[in-house]
């Protein structure tokens, strides 16, 4: 389709993602720079429609953006009250000591979905555009081979890839410099860590995934402020995962179950983990006879300093998530992500170009928080205990230990259905109950209370590079885990009229969370931005 | 020829509606807003006669808080020549909007009013009606095709027992339906010029229409939960259930 003509846009920065690292690198561009034109793109249909965190966050980057941020917080703020670590038995709960990265005193609860809504008119006072409804589709390169900017989706494009009365081109967006703040797994970030190879010296990113429902509760269960997060069942020593409680105000409480992407029993199922895990009675305590508000999940990176990739190239610099600066043992990234972004504007003031912002990001305070924890996530690749055990050394020694552990692809730790068939399912070996009550059912009705919306007469957004993998080999071979690990039941084998098994995608429940991308054990799914303005619709995730 | 089209700023479909939790109405805050579909549908046929030469000018206006200037821009995007915001905090029941679009009509001297056929928040279908009578104009509501020649319009619309078409002479309001036509995907540097332009803001006032909210709405419950189904075995079973509950 490149001889398509298309409508040029001229700005002298280009942010891909209104997400914190998006909006910092842009705010803090503005603050330096007033008469530069900022251009902020973000795919969900308004900002924070999807993003989707905890989140306790640590409030240094937006004091910095936003001095007097306090007088007018975000609807959802509630300064953290208190911290609970507990280790949970099927039918029993112990209180921990917390650990020292989860002391939360001084930081705030908020809602990330909710935060950047607050946050984009902030930066459209300070002169950003922000134009919510258009994603980066790709990147464009001029000669010499530098990133010159990117393409927004074209509209009006039918299921079967003819153009509909509607069709309306995507436009080329140009600027010196383009930063992506995709976030976790970013669609454009993916092909230009390959273009430009810039994870030759680092070890594979790592991921999980995390799962969020938002309850409103009965009268007198929340206790605002209240920090508690969970480890133990329903994942007993095998599977890295645990889950937060963050209690806000309104009788409401934020939920979510994160599980590391490198579990190796492709029968796994982690929305399945998340409501057995609601299903505790400690947890079910809480939200038993409430109602459920809504609900999403979303890809997270943990690989850390060692999977940092080269977050300058040509043209363009990496920030947040997309890079992945997100401290695993603190479970916040956000702090880090908006620094990133700040780092990255100030760089920019500063040198005039790309070139050192790498070196200067890992030089400053986000690079030495992520590097003195960089061995606490991957020493849970032997378990909880070897994991606990080696985080308490590592706190001990603030990082000084002389090694650096390695993190593995994700995908590359699934093990094949014949390694695993002997032994009991995790359901089995965790004792998962055999039926649940809670809302929602399943993934389906838990999409619902995503607000997830595409076009369904449109190319799916899903594409699986060689679908004969998926009814020969990985239904042999893994079992076809896409339609487990899918949180939204996007992936479903069905039989087709020949009475042969086939892959039907229902693209239009995706909730964007990008788990198929990293987990698949081909790696033969590539997530594609849809039409604009697609996906879920999160309030107040 | 001079259309008038309004917009409204309502919650977006894909919103599940959650009543607030004191009766006060639905939760409105931290909720995804856009312009009323239908009213995009009025919007787009505007445009297409501004574009094929039969209209010469598109005005959109609407009424409410600021928030609402975010859908004027919308419509500007999409090619509407004028903006007019009429501000207000409070409630705009039908009956208030009617008598502000009779204002906004007198002001602009139009040749037809387009117009959603309803929001698709209250749902209520009276605005257009409305604004026909307060103006003492023709009404044709409901179209699914709107043809225009010699100072007429030639409406088809959609009705129960299935399409009627009216003549109306102009000006006149007109309400659209969904079929009659597909709205367009916004071109990005057209909603980046849209923000540029500027809105005309006016107060009730100055249109010399009180602020007013006749209808008092005194507390807003979500539907009584539905107790689950049970399954039967047989036929049999089914109709002694059925028996039971008096029911046959």
């Amino acid at each position: 389709m490149s001889d398509i003509e298309r409508d040029v846009m001229t700005y002298d920065v280009i942010v891909v993602g209104a997400g914190p690292a998006g909006l910092a690198t842009a705010m803090r561009l503005k603050q330096n720079a007033p008469d530069k034109e900022v251009c902020v793109l973000e795919k969900a249909s308004e900002v924070g429609a999807q993003n989707l965190a905890g989140a306790v966050i640590e409030t240094g980057p937006l004091d910095t953006l936003v001095p007097n941020w306090r007088e007018d917080p975000p609807d959802i703020c509630v300064d953290v009250t208190g911290d609970e670590f507990w280790m949970l038995k099927k039918d029993g709960a112990t209180r921990m000591p917390t650990p020292p990265q989860q002391n939360n005193h001084g930081n705030v609860v908020v809602s990330l979905a909710n935060m950047m809504a607050w946050l984009a008119p902030k930066a459209e006072e300070l002169g950003v555009e922000i134009y919510p409804g258009f994603s980066a589709a790709e990147a464009l390169f001029d000669d010499n081979g530098a990133v010159k900017g990117v393409r927004t989706p074209d509209m009006g494009i039918a299921r079967d890839g003819t153009l509909k009365g509607t069709y309306e081109p995507g436009i080329e967006i140009h600027a010196p410099i383009t930063i992506f703040a995709e976030g976790c797994r970013g669609h454009c970030t993916k092909q230009l860590v390959k273009r430009f190879e810039l994870d030759t010296d680092c070890d594979p990113q790592t991921y999980a995934i995390g799962l969020k429902e938002l309850w409103k509760v009965p009268p007198e269960r929340s206790q605002p402020g209240l920090v508690q997060h969970t480890i133990g069942w329903p994942l007993e020593n095998d599977i890295y995962g645990g889950s937060f409680i963050y209690h806000l105000t309104e009788d409401r409480i934020a939920l979510g179950f994160v599980v590391g992407l490198d579990y190796a029993d492709p029968r796994f199922e982690p929305f399945e983990a998340f409501q057995q895990w609601k299903h505790h009675p400690k947890i079910r305590a809480l939200i038993e006879d409430g109602e459920i508000i809504s609900a999403g999940a979303r890809a997270l990176v943990e690989g850390g300093w060692q999977s940092l990739p080269k977050l300058e190239m040509p043209g363009a610099l990496i920030v947040g998530d997309a890079g992945g600066t997100l401290n695993v043992p603190k479970i916040k990234g956000i702090h880090t992500a908006m620094a990133s972004g700040i780092l990255a504007a100030d760089h920019l003031c500063e040198a005039g170009a790309v070139d050192g912002f790498d070196a200067a990001l890992r030089a400053s305070e986000v690079g030495s928080e992520l590097k003195k924890v960089r061995n606490i996530r991957p020493g849970f690749l032997r378990g909880k205990w070897a994991g606990l055990a080696n985080a308490a050394w590592e706190t001990v020694t603030a990082g000084h230990s002389p090694w650096t552990l390695h993190n593995h692809a994700d995908w590359r730790a699934t093990e094949k259905l014949a390694a695993v068939e002997n032994q009991p399912t995790p359901a089995q070996a965790n004792d998962w109950q055999t039926s649940r009550d809670l809302a929602p059912r399943d993934r389906l009705a838990s999409v619902y209370f995503a607000q997830t919306e595409h076009d369904e007469n449109q190319p799916v957004h899903l594409q699986i590079l060689e679908p004969d993998i998926c009814v020969s080999r990985c239904t042999q071979e893994y079992g076809n885990p896409c339609t487990r690990f899918c949180p939204a039941n996007v992936y479903e084998m069905v039989d087709n009229d020949a009475g042969e098994k086939e892959l039907h995608i229902n693209a239009a429940n995706c909730v964007h969370c990008k788990t198929c991308d990293i987990k698949d054990p081909y790696q033969i799914i590539n997530w594609v931005t849809p039409e604009g303005g697609s996906g879920p619709n999160y309030t107040n995730l | 020829m001079k259309i008038l089209v309004s917009v409204k700023r309502a919650i977006d479909y894909n919103v599940r509606i959650q009543v607030a939790p004191d009766g006060s109405g639905v939760v409105k805050n931290g909720v995804k807003h856009s312009m009323n579909p239908f009213d995009e549908i009025a919007v787009e046929q505007a445009i297409r006669w501004k574009e094929d030469g039969t209209a010469t000018e598109v005005v959109a206006v609407a009424i409410g808080d600021d928030a609402v200037a975010e859908q004027l821009r919308t419509a500007v995007a999409f090619g509407c020549d004028r903006a007019i915001h009429v501000k207000t905090d409070d409630e705009v029941q039908p009956l208030t909007a009617a008598r502000v679009f009779k204002a906004l009509a007198e002001r602009e001297s139009p040749d037809m009013f387009l117009m959603g056929k309803q929001a698709i928040d209250d749902d209520a279908n009276q605005t257009g009606q409305m604004t026909a009578a307060k103006l003492n104009w023709p009404q044709a509501t409901f179209a699914s095709k709107i043809e225009l020649a010699d100072g007429k319009a030639e409406v088809t619309r959609e009705i129960d027992t299935g399409l009627e078409t009216l003549s109306v002479d102009l000006p006149a309001v007109v309400t659209v339906d969904l079929r009659l036509n597909e709205p367009r995907y916004l071109k990005l540097p057209n909603i980046m010029k849209a923000k540029k332009k500027p809105i005309e803001a006016l107060a009730f006032d100055e249109l010399d229409v009180a602020a007013a909210t006749p209808i008092k709405t005194v507390t807003t419950k979500a539907p009584p939960k539905r107790a689950g189904g049970i399954m039967v075995e047989t036929v049999d079973e089914l109709v002694a259930k059925l028996k039971e509950k008096s029911l046959i």
